[in-house]
């Protein structure tokens, strides 16, 4: 296995689908000549040409319904937006077109397609380029979301979403597009829907997607010293949940934390956290606690930016008092 | 153009009919500069990583940010997008605001929270200092509609570049602003470039005054390296605004000399071409050669001033960077103006 980077891996998946079925095509802002604006898309217009990897305008609204239409006549189209603060322009196309039409239509259409780009916080962006919406979708029927954590995950994860026959909201991390690690070569496809267990612990679940599972994973090392043994899982797919993984790993550690950067209020960890106590309430010894960014847009300044994002301090917190331990 | 030397002493000159006393000339001479050093020194302290995050430069657009604010009145509304640094300060921003925004420090224009994109003033009438492109369009409209709602004669110089254009919601303004005639003048920067996609792979249309033809809203366009051409046309369209005319677009043709942010080594464009703009057309060595030819100033005289605005800016800076960190506690500041204690999420507390 090569080691490569998390954009990289990004990279190799969508080019390996472009090889292998010649409907998918890319398109977005700044995706061919400049090769992207975080680089993801290095090398493509070379590769695959004009035709197939498509500069557009900054019209985020036209060319994800674009998109949508060109689904729906039977191609695959992957939209890139820059990042994601910007697909809310775009918004009624994904969730008023893309998501329903299947239903809309008694399943006539499908909008096979994925929308992606960067999510969450950046640095030093402040209010309106660091936001995590992956809540945002995941509460809507007829989308999957899906967000990677590491470059193997996001070679496997992406491909599997182009192949998908649905609306796939893939939501990378600009922070994360860096990371290097061991990514498998060639083909290489990871299931929607299912959880990944990044560390085996006993003691306590922790449960982080994107780039918070790294923050759980630093964490659990940090818990290792005070003797405390964590278990990351990594959901991977937020919707649909594999909450089969998340349950089975509750059930032997009988306490869990949610981890995410986003909002607290009808965040992810909101979900997590109520299905946890539903599905495995008998399994708490302690009730599910939640680590979240602050309730504030992001601001600019360094120090209330780091006040305003969770800490692998705060994670380390939340599992010393979910463990009695404080 | 004529530099006019009256008969006795010079005193100003004259462009196109229009009359520029040396006083004047001198003020938007100094004031360009001014941007352009204060540009280069956001651009170092961004090398030193005292800036972070995204920070763009507006180094060759300076006759733009100048010359509209020269046409405009102080009641009138501006708001741009996050290349917002040079417009602000021509508004008569504290410059040392601008830069401790820009480290994120107490004393900033809006206290830390925005930085480089988010400058805002509001007893400048100033709105930003918005980053998403073409945000600020149908909000420098609401702007305008206010305007005609009190009927107090303000007009609306709502910014956009010419990437920003293309934006749907750009054209749902025009619209609108034709409709009701309201006072807005839509300007547009183009600087050739909206990040790395030249003007004609973004656009089928590249004369960007005409994109309102369709929703009759006249446009014209200016040579945006001449500082006296923006302030004037600039003049003309708020009048036209003003005067219950409706929208008027002004496409202003500049350049940026520096990358779309500090991250973007700008391959895209050959060097020719940067240095066509910078050493043929560059607003401020116009001015000054203007000037000169008029008899209002020497070149010894330029170099002093040069020295004394560079002097300034490191003044600048060094007050800004000896500001404080904002205090934590802000971080809880200006969510909601009517917070509701007893139910959740609480104001300014964790779970
Ligand atoms: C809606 C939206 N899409 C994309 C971006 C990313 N982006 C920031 S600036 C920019 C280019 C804008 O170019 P232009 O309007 O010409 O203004 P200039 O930067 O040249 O002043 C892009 C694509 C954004 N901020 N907002
Ligand atoms: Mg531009």
């Amino acid at each position: 296995m090569a080691k490569i980077t998390y954009r990289e891996a990004l990279n190799q998946a969508m080019c390996n689908e472009m090889e292998r079925d010649d409907r998918v095509f890319l398109m977005g802002e700044e995706v061919a000549e400049y090769n992207g604006a975080y680089k993801v898309s290095q090398g493509m217009l070379d590769k695959f040409g004009p035709k197939r990897v498509i500069d557009t305008p900054i019209t985020e609204l036209g060319f994800a319904g674009l998109g949508v239409g060109a689904a729906m006549a039977g191609l695959r189209p992957i939209i890139e937006f820059m990042t994601w603060n910007f697909a809310i322009l775009a918004a009624d196309q994904i969730v008023n077109a893309a998501a329903k039409m299947k239903y809309m239509t008694a399943g006539q259409y499908n909008c096979p397609m994925v929308f992606r780009g960067a999510g969450g916080a950046a640095a030093r962006v402040s209010s309106q380029h660091s936001q995590a919406f992956e809540n945002w979708y995941a509460n809507i029927p007829g989308l999957k979301v899906v967000m990677p954590s590491n470059p193997a995950d996001a070679k496997g994860l992406l491909a599997a979403s182009i192949r998908d026959n649905d609306t796939v909201i893939f939501i990378e991390n600009e922070i994360n597009y860096g990371d290097i690690a061991e990514v498998p070569e060639g083909e290489y496809i990871i299931p929607l829907g299912k959880a990944d267990i990044k560390r085996v612990g006993k003691d306590i679940t922790l449960v982080a997607h994107s780039r918070m599972t790294g923050y759980a994973l630093a964490a659990a090392e940090e818990l290792a010293k005070m003797g405390i043994d964590a278990e990351v899982v990594d959901p991977r797919t937020i919707r649909p949940l594999d909450e089969a993984t998340i349950l089975a790993s509750v059930a032997k550690t009988n306490r869990a934390v949610v981890i995410e950067e986003g909002w607290r209020f009808a965040g992810i960890g909101a979900e997590i956290s109520a299905r946890i106590m539903e599905k495995g309430f008998d399994d708490l010894d302690a009730p599910v606690a939640r680590v979240t960014g602050k309730d504030v847009p992001m601001p600019y300044a360094a120090n209330l930016e780091n006040h305003a994002l969770p800490s692998v301090a705060d994670i380390v917190e939340a599992a010393r008092v979910t463990c009695n331990r404080a | 153009m004529t530099g006019t030397k009256t008969q006795e002493q010079a005193v100003g000159l004259t462009q196109e009919g229009r009359f520029y006393s040396a006083e004047r000339l001198h003020a938007m001479h100094g004031m360009m500069l001014y941007i352009r050093r204060f540009e280069e020194k956001a651009g170092q302290m961004y090398g030193l990583k005292k800036i972070g995050g995204f920070c763009h430069l507006c180094n060759g657009q300076e006759a733009v940010c100048v010359g509209m604010e020269e046409a405009s009145e102080p009641t009138d509304y501006m708001m741009t997008s996050y290349r917002d640094h040079g417009h602000i300060i021509a508004r008569g921003t504290n410059p040392t605001a601008v830069m401790a925004e820009l480290l994120g420090r107490a004393g900033g224009v809006v206290g830390g929270k925005g930085g480089s994109m988010h400058m805002f003033d509001v007893e400048k009438n100033f709105a930003g200092g918005n980053g998403i492109v073409g945000e600020q369009v149908p909000i420098g409209l609401g702007f305008a509609f206010a305007s005609q709602y009190r009927d107090d004669k303000r007009v609306s110089i709502t910014i956009m570049g010419d990437g920003g254009v293309n934006q749907g919601a750009v054209y749902e303004s025009f619209n609108m602003a034709a409709l009701w005639k309201l006072p807005v003048v839509f300007v547009i920067e183009n600087n050739q470039y909206a990040m790395g996609t030249s003007l004609s792979r973004a656009s089928a249309e590249t004369h960007l005054y005409k994109r309102g033809i369709s929703f009759k809203v006249p446009g014209i366009q200016v040579d945006g390296m001449d500082v006296l051409e923006v302030e004037r046309k600039m003049g003309e369209a708020i009048e036209h605004a003003r005067s219950g005319q409706g929208p008027i677009i002004v496409e202003m043709m500049t350049y940026r000399y520096r990358g779309h942010s500090m991250s973007d080594p700008a391959t895209y464009r050959t060097r020719d071409e940067v240095d066509e703009w910078r050493t043929g057309r560059d607003p401020i060595a116009r001015l000054q050669k203007q000037m000169i030819e008029a008899g209002l100033a020497t070149e010894a005289e330029f170099k002093q001033k040069d020295k004394d605005i560079k002097k300034e800016i490191v003044a600048v800076a060094k007050a800004a960077e000896a500001q404080p960190e904002p205090d934590l506690s802000v971080l809880w500041d200006d969510i909601l103006t009517d917070e509701i204690p007893n139910a959740y999420p609480y104001p300014r507390q964790v779970g």
